[in-house]
């Protein structure tokens, strides 16, 4: 009675582990391993294994086993006929002398007799079979009883249950990944396209070839030195691509004009934020802001821009970084009616507007970024190649960056207004 | 009451002959210690391994199956297992699971 009820409690202590076991987060080989041993120990059977079905190669993977032959085979293959009945079967044990009559006891039947196999378990979970657990004799040298077989069957459903888990895991990461793999294809695709309207854009203007690129490159610049995140930063070169797709509505003739165009072809070409605006506000972009930035890149903190006359807080962030990203850009290349302006100019020209047309701290996170490069900070060479080597090595090109970024008040002036 | 406890499976003796110390509790964490510990000594050529349960309080699942497979290890070398100062619940446990059938029980 006493050993009845010492058997009941060792058991019963294997189950209830077990049950912990299969559903702690550690490794799958470790979970197999663990559950292995405590249904070896609950019942001290001497050898057993753990496979896992693989329904593509329709064999047993072994992932756990103990006391079988170094030979015992890792992988073991099974026929449709095997599958059938251990489908049939269940969870129940099967006698390995008993079997013989499918295909995979004769097979392996060396093997088997060899590691001193006495029962295979099938481990169907939702009639799906999942793996198979292999068990040799008790350490008693008794035959099983039909508690101990009730103890089995009740300990592998545990475990079919943790390998069904983990299939359904590795199917789900399976799927994230391409997932993952899909948009990362559709990311490339829709950035192409991005750098074709923008080249498309640029094409129209012969003087200012490589703008919209370039206001791309400093928009991401100036992102970055503002520590948005990888996906923002990205936004922000997006938005500086397509800036100026309004354009594209624009008469050549008006964009390339090579004087001071009059009041009406202004009216024309102002438009073009708006026109930017409609072109892209239909279409889905991973990054939301970009047709705010081609709407508002032309407002002006002192509320003197265009098309809306915005104030401050009332401009999106991100038109803000293109307006200066714009805006420098303008200054420092070639135009019809205007050669581009030394550094010299174009940083006090930042200086003075900061807190009228530019946000300071925007100014600053282009200044710093600058300055990063030219000091060796920052090992990339992307304002180099942007404005020409000879640009950037303007003789006190530092000082006078210096000089400007000292200038710069903290904050707006119109902050407050607004 | 498992794993914090101190190893105690370091092994005397000459190389015929080891000892291993189980600790209070023997589970996964302390028996993997003791399988390891074990299978170092009968590599070596250790002929006769004690395992000395004077400290060993409690012995679950894990650790029984643990044993079974130091056992099963030694017989393929041809080496005996002893089972040392053996607490009298323990030793029903094994009695009652089959385990003292492959092994000695000695009182040092």
């Amino acid at each position: 009675m006493a050993d009845e009820r010492n058997r009941l409690i060792h058991t019963f202590g294997a189950l209830a582990e077990l049950g912990e076991e299969v559903s702690n987060k550690q490794s799958f080989q470790d979970t197999m391993r663990t559950s292995l041993h405590l249904l070896l120990g609950s019942l001290a059977i001497m050898r057993g294994g753990v496979a896992r079905y693989s329904p593509f190669g329709h064999e047993l993977n072994m992932l756990a086993m103990r006391g079988f032959r170094d030979d015992f085979p890792i992988a073991l293959s099974l026929c449709q006929e095997d599958e059938r009945q251990f489908l049939a079967n269940g969870l129940y044990p099967i006698e390995v002398s008993q079997a013989k009559v499918l295909p995979f006891f004769q097979v392996y039947d060396h093997s088997f007799e060899q590691s001193g196999l006495e029962l295979f378990v099938p481990l169907v979970v939702h009639e799906e079979p999942v793996g198979a657990v292999f068990l040799g004799q008790k350490a008693t040298g008794e035959p099983y009883t039909s508690y101990d077989r009730e103890i089995i069957c009740a300990m592998a459903r545990h475990i079919g249950v943790a390998i069904l888990q983990r299939n359904m895991m590795a199917e789900l990461e399976r799927r994230a990944e391409e997932n993952r793999k899909l948009y990362e294809n559709l990311r490339m695709t829709y950035n192409d396209t991005v750098k074709a309207f923008a080249a498309a854009i640029d094409r129209k203007d012969k003087y200012t070839e490589g703008h919209s690129v370039r206001v791309g490159k400093y928009s991401e610049i100036i992102a970055e030195e503002l520590g948005w995140k990888e996906q923002e930063v990205e936004g922000a070169a997006v938005a500086g691509y397509l800036h100026d797709i309004g354009k594209i509505t624009v008469e050549r003739k008006i964009i390339n004009a090579p004087y001071r165009i009059n009041a009406k072809e202004s009216s024309e070409l102002n438009k073009h934020p708006g026109v930017g605006y409609e072109i892209l506000m239909p279409i889905s972009h991973p990054y939301s802001d970009v047709p705010l930035a081609a709407k508002y890149h032309h407002e002006r903190l002192d509320g003197r821009g265009y098309p809306d006359g915005l104030f401050d807080r009332e401009i999106p962030y991100i038109a803000k970084i293109v307006n200066l990203a714009d805006s420098f850009d303008a200054m420092t290349t070639d135009r019809p009616y205007k050669r581009r302006r030394p550094a010299n100019e174009v940083f006090a020209d930042l200086q003075r507007n900061s807190g009228k047309q530019f946000a300071p701290e925007i100014v600053q996170a282009f200044f710093k970024g600058m300055y990063n490069e030219l000091t060796g900070v920052s090992k990339e060479k992307r304002f180099r190649r942007l404005l020409g080597r000879e640009y950037m090595e303007t003789e006190g090109i530092i000082p006078m960056l210096t000089n400007a970024m000292n200038g710069i008040a903290p904050a707006s002036n119109l902050t407050f207004l607004h | 009451m498992d794993g914090d406890v101190p190893m105690n499976a370091a092994s005397e003796g000459a190389s015929k002959q080891a000892v291993v110390y189980a600790t209070d509790y023997l589970n996964k964490l302390s028996g993997e210690k003791i399988e390891r510990e074990c299978k170092t000594r009968l590599q070596e050529g250790c002929d006769e391994l004690i395992l000395n349960f004077s400290q060993t309080e409690l012995v679950n699942s894990v650790g029984v199956s643990i044993l079974l497979g130091i056992i099963d290890s030694a017989a393929v070398r041809g080496a005996r297992v002893v089972f040392s100062d053996v607490k009298e619940d323990t030793v029903e446990l094994f009695d009652m699971l089959g385990v003292t059938k492959h092994v000695s029980l000695r009182e040092s």
